[in-house]
């Protein structure tokens, strides 16, 4: 084996490197933690077609009229995206597909970077479509190497299932050569293609049929593997990281049949696992969808009973559930205060929620980095639901609570282009005087930074189609559309008070680039002139990672300071001043 | 059994160049190499670990649970303190003696623990403490501080001092290899 071709590489990465070897052409999606690596390495081939989509229903579409034309398509998204391509997912199941097509979708237990914990697995049964779920990088590569050829032998899309700890884990891949896919010459297929109810009822039957047929192969296929141990005391049935925990902990000393497709699971070879083991426990995070399915098909097993259905498992806890061994550890005497994230020194979003929390505004918010605004000491914010809730929601509060000049919504700029603007549409339609605050920062920021419809630049970072956010709002109907910016805090808090005070809907744009791009170019740092500052704390108001005390006075990390001046227009006794140049 | 390692400290730190050195050399040694950590939310300053697992056998787990780390290799005081509970009987911290307030302590709901490293020592925890911040900015950048604590970290392991700057020459980019060779060589001879 050549080492040349042996690479580390996280769970995401070793996905995209199986779709490119596997004769990808397109790939469209929406960035969520933890699926976003995955379009951001097949960005890097310049024979595939890559892009970012302004929402996962949108991506999922493309990535459907991809596999019409026949060429092999995927789209990426984290579990609450496949919420919003929903709609298509379960129509797709009937329609089959012509090239192959495979759907990402990352789930987060534990939920280090979601609103929710929801179990993806659930979508593969009730939309019947096969399921794969690697364990390792390696696996991610092979599964999703293959995923293209399931898909179009058996005329499915095919659901490709990542966690955190697969998704964001590195472990060694061997590469090998893309496969020269030429893809299918289009072929007008109305009977398949067109889902009126008189297609779909034929539909309908074929997709039962072809569960019975995926189940035919899941009892036989590389993807389920049964390791039988001297000892047959235990066996354990599991999958993803799971498998890697037991291993851990009992190496080959319990017998495993580890499942890489999840839907639909085999009937036969559990049956037969189990007669050869006293004992049968499944190990799997989240919802006992495996359990279930032994429990359904006569199968004793102990799950969920022992196991939690909350947040992520580790070796540990199969310490502590199978043999009853707790770790012996350090532990301090001292509290260790919590270390929250925290919206970055010069985060332009910081000057508007200042603005709102001092006016002691109602603020419905959204998903993104300005989530953090609702920490202390800000506190900025009175709701997070999912993806353009903020500006729907903001409507229905007004209509049900007659607080329109104390309300307001605020979404990121990305968030807007991906469902916000539907709910803008229905606040022109439908008459509140709601405003809607656009935190337009010029990027998808708590994502790391991908481009979006309102940036100007595609996936690759060349110029592309650039949706003027003042343009879009007035053609809806909106009249008034403002913009500010955030740094300057007597302008934002004048004109939040002039648009909460009119008597028709508005848009405030709050317009300044997230502090973290490359080409946004820092101020020196700010001093704290120690005989002006009078220790009143004004400035701790705002949340800033860079100013605390030490003692009496406020100081300033000139380390991670970037000059903003939000700081200075606060303090009363003018005490934060700008170094002065020598 | 795989040696496990922890990188810990605060989102923005460089940790996830640390890593990628450590994964780099590790893999290039001919271990078998594990490396997880966590993107997102929580990188925004807030408390952020990377775990680091090789073996010459195979690793399986890509995570570190309590009780397990033969090393912390922790960016701020109060990090290694958050996860010594993390740490292996008889294993070591290498710290980097720079306190960095999160937001709780800098508004005043709660206090930054004074000598915290002390009581670590005091329970028989080997710490290995360095300025590595005052070292970074000696090699050139006080965002080096993760290379001045990787040349501690390699007084301990059983990896050549030439493999190291192998590793360094191709995971950095070319014009900072200079400089983080430095505050590596910085890092090894510190208290010499």
């Amino acid at each position: 084996m050549s080492t040349k071709n042996k690479k580390l590489m996280i769970g995401n990465e070793a996905v995209s490197r199986g779709l490119y070897e596997g004769g990808v052409n397109v790939v469209s999606s929406y960035p969520g933690t933890p699926s976003t690596e995955i379009t951001e390495f097949i960005s890097k081939y310049d024979d595939v077609y890559s892009e970012w989509a302004p929402n996962e229903k949108v991506a999922m579409e493309v990535a459907f009229g991809a596999s019409l034309a026949g060429k092999r398509s995927c789209c990426c998204m984290k579990h609450v995206g496949l919420n919003v391509a929903a709609d298509p997912l379960f129509t797709l199941s009937y329609t089959g597909v012509t090239g192959g097509l495979v759907v990402c979708v990352a789930d987060d237990p534990a939920m280090h970077s979601s609103q929710n914990e929801q179990d993806s697995r659930h979508y593969a049964v009730a939309s019947k479509i096969p399921m794969l779920e690697p364990a390792d990088s390696e696996e991610a590569y092979l599964f999703a190497k293959s995923a293209f050829k399931l898909s179009e032998e058996y005329d499915t899309p095919v659901l490709f299932r990542m966690c955190t700890r697969m998704a964001h884990s590195q472990s060694i891949v061997e590469i090998g050569q893309r496969e020269d896919f030429k893809g299918y010459e289009y072929e007008k297929k109305p009977w398949k293609y067109i889902m009126t109810p008189g297609n779909a009822v034929k539909r309908h039957p074929f997709v039962e049929e072809r569960t019975e047929r995926l189940t035919q192969l899941a009892e036989n296929c590389g993807y389920n593997r049964v390791e039988i141990a001297d000892n047959t005391k235990l066996g354990i049935i599991t999958a993803g990281t799971c498998y890697q925990y037991i291993k851990e902990v009992f190496g080959d000393s319990v017998s495993i049949l580890k499942i890489g497709m999840i839907n639909p699971l085999p009937v036969k070879l559990i049956k037969e696992f189990s007669e050869k083991v006293d004992r049968l426990v499944v190990v799997e995070e989240l919802d006992p969808i495996i359990e279930t399915h032994c429990n359904n098909i006569g199968v004793k097993v102990e799950g969920k009973s022992l196991f939690s259905k909350i947040g992520e498992f580790s070796q540990q806890t199969i310490r502590e559930v199978l043999l009853n061994e707790s770790a012996d550890t350090v532990k301090t005497e001292t509290e260790i205060p919590v270390r929250p994230p925290v919206m970055c020194s010069g985060c332009p979003h910081r000057g508007m929620y200042y603005t709102l929390a001092k006016n002691k505004i109602t603020v419905l918010g959204d998903i993104g980095c300005y989530t953090l605004g609702s920490a202390p000491p800000l506190n900025a914010l009175d709701s997070t639901l999912c993806m353009g809730a903020s500006v729907s929601g903001l409507h229905g509060f007004n209509k049900a609570s007659n607080n329109e000049n104390k309300t307001v919504c605020v979404i990121g700029d990305s968030t807007f282009m991906h469902s916000g603007v539907t709910g803008l549409i229905n606040i022109a339609y439908n008459m509140s005087n709601s405003t809607v605050i656009v935190l337009d920062n010029s990027i998808t920021g708590m994502t790391g930074h991908q481009q979006n419809p309102t940036t100007g630049y595609n996936i690759k970072g060349d110029p592309a189609g650039k949706i003027d956010l003042e343009a879009l709002c007035h053609s809806i109907g909106i009249n008034r559309v403002r913009v500010v910016d955030p740094y300057n805090l007597e302008e934002c808090d004048k004109v939040v008070k002039e648009e909460l005070s009119a008597d028709e809907p508005s848009v405030i744009i709050s317009r300044r680039p997230c502090v973290l791009l490359k080409y946004v170019k820092h101020e020196k740092p700010l001093i704290v002139n120690g005989e002006k500052c009078r220790g009143c704390k004004m400035c701790l108001k705002l949340g800033c990672p860079s100013i605390s005390f030490k003692g009496k006075k406020a100081v300033v990390d000139a380390t991670q300071c970037v000059g903003c001046n939000v700081c200075s227009q606060l303090c009363p006794f003018g005490a934060i001043e700008r170094e002065v140049q020598e | 059994m795989a040696v496990s390692l922890m990188i810990v400290g605060v989102g923005g730190q460089g940790s996830l160049l640390a890593s990628k050195l450590l994964g780099n050399i590790l893999t290039a040694e001919g271990y078998d190499v594990k490396v997880s950590e966590v993107h997102g939310m929580s990188q925004r300053g807030g408390s952020v670990v990377t775990y680091v697992k090789f073996d010459e056998k195979k690793v399986y787990s890509p995570i570190v649970t309590a009780g397990e780390a033969d090393y912390i290799i922790s960016f701020e005081k109060l990090e290694a303190a958050r996860y010594v509970s993390f740490l292996k009987k008889g294993g070591k911290i290498i710290v980097n003696a720079q306190q960095i307030d999160p937001m709780p302590v800098i508004i005043g709901s709660a206090k930054y623990p004074d000598d915290i490293l002390d009581e670590l020592k005091n329970k028989g925890v080997f710490v290995d403490e360095t300025d590595a911040l005052s070292l970074a900015e000696k090699a050139g950048s006080s965002k080096a501080v993760n290379i001045v604590l990787m040349g501690r970290l390699a007084k301990y392991l059983n990896i050549k001092y030439d493999e190291w700057i192998n590793a360094i020459e191709n995971t950095v980019k070319p014009k900072f290899v200079e400089l983080n060779k430095k505050a590596f060589e910085l890092g090894y001879n510190y208290g010499k």
